[in-house]
């Protein structure tokens, strides 16, 4: 319930966005997100909601500290709780 | 596409943050020198990554109430469970459910016929009550970063059959309670990236000046936290005390201002207890007057009394929670830890989250640090008891 995930907005309707998280998409809602968005922005969804646009200068970073998170959890050794946590937050509102 | 692969988990970034950690610390000149997190992500990262072995001895790393679900009072997860035992449906996130109050838990409610629904978002309870007649009540627990999408929902809308039974807890009342405890001692705080993101890193600023203890925002990444426990030592060296941002990415000092508007609109803060912990003055979030409609303790009579008859678990008694997220004991400390109490079974809160501190040294093969006396069987990541004098920092996620 801490951690935020980042996706990508490819829609954009008065309250709402489609966000794109690594392939998953899913509608998230707008009411608290800190600044206006648009198409090809990214923001930060917590628990449906998008709470920060993350500023473009600052995707690249956000992503790569993800997909590492991702990527290193592949099954061997303990499930690793942080990426699943991660993981269930992607796939949660997956329709 | 990677620009700069090891920009998080350079092993040589690494290993100069820990050095200049051991120096600060050495510096310090105490033993120990403890500090406090207060989110579950960060005990997640410090476990994952076995950080508790390349830090100086001499720091305690403590894990504070940073567990949503942990600190949920039990009278709180029976106002839930009566509720639902009257016939209530009741929707609340995932890990609620398993959480035991003092006549059991959600889980139990459910099993003995009441409708407990599990949603991810509370955007999704209020759709339920769209989709039926019947009331829905969602039990919305977490932390201003749960508790604003609460209010989002409620200041759009809501369906006429849906309320909510607030146990949202606010993080910085805590923090002063915490720094009180003459047990505790805690001399600095890493405070959680994401719910800043929310309140902004400046909130913190009243507290540092009163108790004159630093803070210190932290990323997720082992990096983030190394290079935030170094600021943090350092500060406490130099006889500091500010709040300093270490998640510019994702914090600023005034935050989400949008997000605020709406948490105040509709919470107050009251006094109220955290599990285990205290009375925290203004630690709970409840609604306002204004939304007395929605409010599920005004709408419906909550017969907590009914559930007298259902005796607790004896085994509940000996769980020490409480002193875990207090900081001033380890799950290695409860003599049900591991036995009586797994996350298949859990006992206490804090082994039924993800983010709970024994559901997390449970899984990372019991003691997360990496210095335990015996290493555990099986465990990747434990090494001899005696490590080399400079232990290789286990930041570059391989197996030791």
């Amino acid at each position: 319930m801490c951690l935020g995930v980042p996706g990508r907005v490819t829609e954009v309707d008065e309250m709402t966005a489609v966000v794109d998280f690594w392939g998953v998409k899913r509608r998230v809602r707008l009411d608290l997100c800190d600044e206006p968005v648009q198409p090809g922005d990214y923001v930060l969804n917590h628990v449906g909601f998008a709470i920060r646009r993350i500023p473009a200068e600052d995707v690249q970073t956000t992503l790569e500290l993800y997909e590492q998170l991702l990527r290193e959890n592949t099954g061997q050794g303990p499930e690793d709780l942080m990426a699943a946590d991660v993981r269930a937050e992607i796939e949660a509102g997956r329709s | 596409m990677t620009a700069n692969p090891l920009e998080f988990r350079d092993p040589q970034r690494a290993r100069e943050l820990t050095e200049a950690l051991e120096r600060a610390v050495a510096a310090i000149g105490r033993n120990p020198v403890s500090v406090m997190h207060v989110c579950g992500s960060h005990e997640q990262a410090i476990a994952r990554f076995g950080l508790r072995a390349t830090l100086p001895r001499a720091l305690n790393v403590i894990m504070g109430p940073g567990c949503p679900v942990c600190i949920t009072d039990m009278p709180e997860i029976d106002e839930g469970v009566a509720l639902a035992l009257q016939g209530v449906r009741i929707a609340t996130y995932g890990d609620m459910i398993r959480v035991p109050g003092s006549a059991g838990s959600l889980a139990d409610a459910r099993a003995a016929g009441a409708k407990v629904d599990v949603v991810y978002s509370v955007a999704q309870a209020a759709d339920l009550a769209r989709e039926t007649t019947e009331e829905i009540v969602f039990f919305g627990t977490g932390f201003e970063t749960t508790a604003v999408a609460t209010a989002a929902i409620l200041l759009n809308d809501p369906p006429p059959n849906f309320s909510v039974l607030s146990a949202h807890k606010f993080i910085p009342p805590v923090m002063e309670i915490v720094s009180e405890m003459p047990d505790t001692r805690v001399e600095g705080f890493l405070a959680a990236g994401h719910a800043a993101t929310i309140t902004g890193s400046g909130i913190f600023e009243a507290f540092v000046a009163r108790h004159h203890i630093p803070v210190v925002v932290a990323g997720f990444e082992p990096l983030d936290i190394l290079a935030a426990l170094l600021r943090l030592t350092e500060m406490i060296r130099d006889g500091q005390a500010e709040v300093s941002n270490m998640f510019p990415r994702c914090v600023t000092r005034e935050g989400n201002r949008n997000a605020q508007e709406q948490l105040w609109k509709v919470f107050k803060p009251i006094g109220g207890r955290w599990r285990g912990i205290a009375h925290i003055p203004n630690g709970n979030l409840r609604l306002r007057d204004e939304y007395a409609h929605v409010d599920a303790r005004k709408r419906f009579t909550i017969d907590v009394n009914a559930l007298w008859h259902r005796s607790p678990s004896s085994l509940v008694r000996q769980c020490i929670c409480g002193n875990i997220m207090a900081g001033i004991a380890s799950p290695s400390d409860c003599p049900l830890f591991g036995r009586e109490c797994v996350p298949e079974a859990p006992v206490g809160a804090c082994m039924v989250s993800s983010e709970g501190t024994c559901k997390i040294w449970h899984q990372y093969g019991g003691v997360p640090d990496l210095r335990a006396p015996a290493p555990i069987e099986g465990c990747l990541r434990c090494v001899p008891a005696e490590p080399a004098p400079v232990p290789a920092p286990r930041v570059d996620g391989g197996v030791a």
